[in-house]
């Protein structure tokens, strides 16, 4: 299995190892709950080194990226603005998503998941060659990523690192700047305030014992999964695959359909309605646990839990699941649970933000 | 890893006591604990139920996954700590104090086949 520069500190801390998309990564260090519990509560951080930076070198990376990505990188002109969006293929499946950021004209970086990273880079390749074949698509293995991520996070991250106060303090959220040889990002995937750093790998292990000194509390990919479901984002090979379009996957709002622009996937998109949408779930009552992959029995018709767990801030089950389109928040459904069908109520994530409950009559 | 020396194991993670009145208290152990990761839910026999040996008759889940927990012999619930279903999160932290029901074997079934800790913790390795 690959490991990230922060391996030897997992290691130290005692963590609970699992093999995540082909890398020795921390499920958690003792508490999965009480790791969730830091986050929403004070600063927590994550090794998201397995995770690929990919810099776009080169005049014309607008234009690439704007036939390449559903959502538009027209929308980025300040420096250091961020985007969401999903990369699709003709059929208008999601090959992944990913965040994009606006350095420079002559410089764009993608972040996107560990375990499409190499397709990614080929597919990208191959429209790069097509269409701006004078640009350089540069993989950043040299460089570790930490999340710092809670209301506590900016003030712990600034304690620990001095040196990134000034480039930091001023960035909105879905801003970045670089400060030294370090990028610093107002971004995250757990629903808080925050950073996202960007450090060479040598120095990953510097900067998170400095940031662990400052009282940030390590966690694994455990207390990642239900931070990031309970602020209703998608995990990509979970919620969304190739087989779905970004319509069927709660993220129409990351897809520009103007006319004016063409991008991979876009006609496909045009040519057919979705007949699916992700929606979320609460259980109600108690009774068992929301798990991926449980059938869910709607009036129109039947679907899925994409992924469900237990959320920890709101003390009940909840879940994202994909079903047919056109059921209203407010109405309920039945989930396969073990040998029990338990009513569960349909709702539009997120359901944490900012270390609230979003729910109705909560 | 704590595995008691007075306790008796199954296989499939269970930990089970003797009682004074000859019941058998089930629980779930250290080693099962730590591999499910903290426990959220936790769903237990109604008490009366009639049990075959190795039949699934209660439920703990983590937040990683759901575990059927097994009756060790074959025999009647007489009882349930409701007390853990409601903190589930006591089990991580006590696996031994955090019994989940208690058992009256049938004439004739105890205790007998089941592992003591260091057949139990060899099956571990």
């Amino acid at each position: 299995m690959r490991q990230t520069p922060l391996h030897p500190a997992h290691r130290a801390a005692g963590a609970k190892l699992v093999d995540f998309a082909g890398w020795e990564m921390p499920l958690h260090y003792g508490s999965q709950l009480e790791e969730h519990h830091a986050v929403r509560r004070d600063a927590g951080m994550f090794d998201t080194s397995h995770m690929l930076a990919i810099d776009v070198e080169g005049a014309g990376g607008r234009n690439f990226l704007r036939g390449a990505l559903a959502n538009d990188v027209a929308r980025l002109q300040k420096p250091g603005k961020a985007l969401y969006s999903c990369l699709l293929n003709e059929a208008g499946g999601v090959l992944d998503d990913l965040i994009a950021y606006f350095l420079r004209e002559d410089l764009f970086r993608l972040i996107v998941n560990a375990g499409t990273a190499q397709k990614d880079l080929a597919w990208l390749e191959g429209l790069r060659a097509k269409h701006v074949p004078q640009l350089t698509l540069r993989p950043r293995r040299d460089l570790a990523m930490i999340a710092v991520q809670g209301p506590n996070a900016r003030e712990k991250t600034w304690r620990a690192l001095p040196d990134l106060r000034s480039a930091s303090e001023p960035l909105g959220a879905f801003f970045g700047a670089q400060a030294g040889d370090v990028f610093i990002a107002r971004t995250g995937y757990t629903g808080e305030d925050g950073f996202e750093l960007l450090v060479p790998g040598p120095r990953a292990m510097a900067t998170w014992n400095s940031l662990a000194q400052a009282g940030v509390r390590p966690c694994g990919l455990g207390a990642r999964d239900t931070l990031r479901l309970e602020a209703g984002m998608n995990l990509y090979g979970q919620d969304m695959d190739e087989t779905v379009t970004p319509l069927e996957a709660g993220l129409a709002w990351t897809v520009v359909l103007d006319e004016a622009r063409d991008f991979v996937g876009k006609s496909a998109l045009l040519s057919r309605k979705p007949e699916r949408e992700l929606t979320g779930l609460v259980l109600l009552g108690r009774g068992g646990v929301l798990r991926t992959h449980q059938k869910v029995h709607a009036a129109n018709g039947t679907g899925a839990i994409t992924s469900g767990g237990f959320s920890p801030t709101l003390e009940k089950s909840i879940a994202l699941a994909r079903l047919p389109a056109g059921r209203a928040p407010g109405s309920k459904v039945q989930v396969e649970v073990r040998d029990k069908k338990l009513e569960a109520l349909v709702v539009q994530p997120p359901f944490v933000r900012r270390g609230k409950s979003l729910l109705p009559n909560s | 890893m704590n595995h008691p020396k007075d306790l008796k194991y199954t296989e499939s993670h269970e930990w089970i006591r003797t009682e004074k009145d000859g019941t058998l208290t089930v629980g779930i152990t250290d080693h099962a604990q730590d591999a499910l990761g903290d426990l959220v839910f936790i769903e237990l026999p109604e008490v009366g139920r009639k049990l075959a040996a190795e039949e699934a008759c209660a439920v703990v889940e983590s937040v990683k996954a759901a575990s059927d927990v097994y009756a060790p012999v074959a025999g009647e619930v007489v009882a349930v700590n409701s007390a853990v279903a409601e903190a589930p999160g006591d089990l991580n932290k006590d696996p031994y104090a955090s019994w989940l029901f208690r058992i009256k074997p049938v004439d004739g079934a105890g205790p007998a086949g089941l592992l003591d800790a260091t057949a139990y913790e060899k099956g571990l390795a």
